[in-house]
């Protein structure tokens, strides 16, 4: 699958500054993308587009042609958050996270992706509060990484983490988007992280500078 | 295999006698030293927390934490989020909320510092450079923030002086913070801080979302300000950052303190003692490796750490 | 001994059992004064006019009613109209609110009006109008305050649906190819209860305040009917010749019970909505 951004511009509010100033990106299954620019550049904004969560002002995201947005049902293009305590319901077990993945019944591959994310039983029977923002992040990711998954775009997710953590959790999703040939989008604002994760690297770019970061 | 890994458990375990052991000398050292800004002994900071319908727990939020600053150094304290490194900051401030039960002795220039002290002496001698802009006023030009409202000559000009030293121009004191760069109100932030000459300064998290290049300027002006005499103890999750500028590192996990290091020790796995800060050498993705299976052999280190620290 | 002083330290526990000992009061005062309807109704000329003494703690009144008995029995009957009124309200609001949440814009501008519209003419003013409208007397009361007070709990469901909505965790469950039934049970409603239950239960004591008021101004229950507004509308004639007790106690059980109906609904609040108070 093919996905791209063609000339792509976006604000939030009516009459509000261009957070992203029409940009173009492509990535494709089996390629692992970098993302980078100073922040307030509109990457989260990019990833957001991409995913479908937002429709661009101008120009289009499309997913094989088809508009990313428009899809129904289970959609290929998952994104993981920089803040893994958003992205779950506070008032539900960790459990009921992986639930919402895409198994399709196949209980081994679900078992593979927990246990390849560290993921260990007695943390599915608490609630989001009772983990740490690690712990947390492995449930997030191992829901987006479903059977029907072909792209992954990872927004600064492990910014927030400890090293140890960020380490692991890239060892393994590098091992998973290889294995599997997924698509890879990373924002990071580590350029030595995206070195060693990505083929290559896009430097998000937007006509009206500002002259400082 | 199984050999292997029973190897490395009596390797930890030796370790920590050794850090244990170095842990007492540096107790013994320092008691004769007299340039320690900050030094802290034994701090715990519990709170008693509900859950939903009758669950209660006490939380040990910092656990027997240790750690000292001198002047015209600046000494970091690294830890993932959870860690309990911003309660440090609150509990040297005497700025814990109303829930908080404090054990442990801080001092401050070689004197207990109690509550009724550090609040005599806080936005003076010791400050904080906060985490969140929003300690900025919206509604009132940098300029008054920034002279705490003071309009006499001498501040204005010492105002202008330090603003001018961080690369913010006269402008800048016309303007609302809405109207500045996260970049420029951190530095705003810090400008603040040091109008007093302060000599504790106390950075909580001073750089999230900033841009690299930022984050390393502001990182910079910390320097600068250590370099006047005064101790810096910054707070942060980014270890890589704290050992661009930092002198000493401390590693905080579970509220405990794992250990200390000067930050060249961290160029080496070798030199560092405890097997988590090891790990986290190993982690960093400069030292990352793809060999088909992992980036980096950070081994079981995390199970080991949960069962040691309780978390 | 240990556990016992363990459990009173716990600030939770004791919140629990104050609660819980208010609710069995008031429903012994709702039980109790069912039963004592025609107690309360009864007339003795022998005894009118008592000051409070040990056999008629309240007093009795110029027809030689034991006010007690009255009060009670006043008392029990605001409470269960408030229970009936303030259940037809929250379900009046879980449905408007709801709907303006999920269907569409045009539902939303109607349902957003009519709560500005209820909000903002005073309580009190339209619960006479439509209480007059009706009738007046039991139906009328009814209708009155089920009508004026499912506003502001429908506000607050409309708001945390739009809110829940636009959650991330509610977008990605989209995106998982979730339906719209999975994210409104799995989602929604478990971050929905707490909320409409805590309303619920606070909705009693305004109902029950209403209801007095509006019957004390004469657009309510029938002079007939041993209620509180009743009670204290008739006290007004004869406070004057310094028969003080005749307001009092009925004044003060209506105060005591609205206060007791609202410690309730913030001691549930906190059991079962944690986030919202941090102690």
């Amino acid at each position: 699958m093919k996905l791209e951004a063609k000339n792509v511009s976006f604000r939030y509010t009516e009459g509000g500054r261009l957070v992203l100033d029409h940009v173009d990106f492509t990535v494709e299954e089996g390629e692992r993308v970098g993302v980078t620019a100073p922040s307030g550049f509109g990457k989260t904004t990019l990833l957001k587009i991409l995913a479908g969560y937002e429709k661009p002002l101008e120009g289009e995201a499309l997913l094989d042609g088809r508009p990313v947005s428009e899809y129904r049902g289970y959609c290929p293009v998952q994104m993981i958050g920089q803040h893994p305590e958003l992205s779950v319901n506070p008032r539900r077990k960790l459990k009921t996270v992986l639930d919402e993945g895409d198994w399709s019944g196949d209980f081994g591959e679900r078992q593979r992706i927990e246990s390849g994310l560290g993921i260990l039983d007695e943390w599915k029977e608490r609630y989001p509060v009772e983990v740490s923002g690690g712990e947390l992040q492995r449930f997030c990711i191992a829901r987006a990484l479903g059977t029907r998954t072909k792209i992954l775009l990872a927004d600064e997710i492990t910014t927030m983490l400890d090293l140890v953590t960020q380490g692991q959790i890239w060892g393994f999703l590098l091992g998973e988007t290889m294995r599997r040939g997924l698509g890879l989008v990373v924002v990071s604002h580590s350029r030595e992280l995206l070195e060693k994760v990505c083929h290559r690297i896009v430097e998000v770019d937007r006509k009206q500078e500002k002259n400082d970061g | 295999m199984n050999i292997g890994i029973t190897d490395r458990n009596t390797d930890i375990v030796d370790r920590n006698a050794d850090i244990a052991n170095r842990d007492a000398d540096i107790v013994d050292k320092s008691k004769g030293v007299e340039n320690d800004v900050l030094k802290v002994e034994h701090l715990s900071v519990s709170f008693t927390q509900y859950g939903r319908g009758l669950r209660r727990r006490t939380l040990h939020a910092v656990e027997d934490l240790n750690l000292s600053v001198r002047a015209g150094e600046i000494v970091a304290v690294a830890g993932s989020s959870g860690s309990g490194k911003s309660l440090l900051a609150h509990a040297v401030m005497g700025i814990l909320p109303y829930n908080a039960n404090m054990d442990g002795t801080v001092y401050y220039d070689g004197e207990i510092l109690t509550k009724e002290r550090a609040k005599r002496l806080r936005g003076r001698e010791i400050v904080l450079v906060p985490q969140s802009v929003s300690y900025l006023d919206p509604l009132m030009k940098i300029g008054p923030q920034v002279t705490k409202g003071k309009n006499d000559a001498a501040t204005r000009e010492k105002s202008r002086r330090v603003l001018a030293g961080y690369g913010l121009s006269e402008d800048v004191e016309e303007k609302y913070p809405f109207q500045l760069s996260g970049g420029m109100i951190r530095r705003v932030l810090i400008a603040t801080a040091v109008m007093e000459t302060p000599k504790l300064v106390i950075a909580d998290e001073p750089t999230p979302g900033l841009h690299p290049e930022a984050a390393k300027r502001v990182m910079g002006h910390f320097r600068e300000i250590a370099d006047t005499g005064a101790g810096v103890l910054l707070i942060t999750h980014d270890l890589e950052l704290a050992l661009s500028a930092a002198d000493r590192i401390t590693v905080l996990y579970g509220g405990r303190t794992v250990g200390e290091a000067a930050a060249a020790d961290f160029l080496c796995e070798e030199k560092l003692e405890h097997p988590y800060m090891k790990a986290l050498c190993r982690s960093m993705p400069k030292n990352w490796n793809w060999d088909g299976y992992k980036l980096c052999d950070s081994g079981e280190i995390l199970e080991y750490m949960r069962k040691e620290y309780g978390r | 001994m240990s556990t016992d002083r363990a459990f009173w330290k716990d600030r939770r526990f004791r919140m629990l059992a104050l609660a819980a000992a208010a609710a069995a009061f008031l429903l012994a005062v709702t039980v109790l004064g069912s039963v004592w309807h025609d107690a309360a109704l009864e007339t003795d000329f022998s005894r009118k006019n008592l000051a409070p003494c040990l056999k008629y703690p309240f007093g009795t009144d110029w027809m030689g009613r034991d006010m007690f008995a009255r009060t009670v029995a006043g008392l029990s009957l605001s409470i269960r109209l408030g229970i009936l009124t303030a259940c037809v309200s929250a379900a009046i609001a879980f449905v408007l609110g709801l709907s303006a949440a999920v269907m569409g814009r045009f539902a939303d501008g109607a349902v957003t009006m009519m709560i500005d519209l209820v909000m903002g003419i005073p309580h009190i003013l339209l619960l006479v109008l439509i209480s007059y409208a009706c009738g007046k007397g039991f139906k009328g009361v009814v209708i009155g305050v089920s009508l004026t007070h499912w506003a502001s709990l429908a506000r607050l469901i409309r708001g945390e649906v739009l809110q829940l909505k636009a959650s991330p965790y509610v977008k990605i469950a989209e995106k998982l190819g979730k339906g719209k039934l999975y994210i409104a049970f799995r989602h929604m409603a478990p971050n929905l209860f707490p909320q409409f239950i805590t309303g619920l239960i606070l909705l009693f004591p305004h109902a029950i305040l209403h209801e007095a008021s509006v019957t004390f101004l004469g657009f309510g229950l029938s002079p007939e009917q041993p209620a509180i507004g009743v009670i204290l509308s008739e006290s007004m004639n004869h406070l004057a010749m310094g028969r003080w007790w005749l307001a009092l106690f009925p004044g003060l059980f209506l105060v005591a019970s609205v206060l007791l109906f609202h410690y309730i609904g913030q001691t549930v609040c906190r059991l079962i909505d944690p986030g919202s108070v941090h102690e």
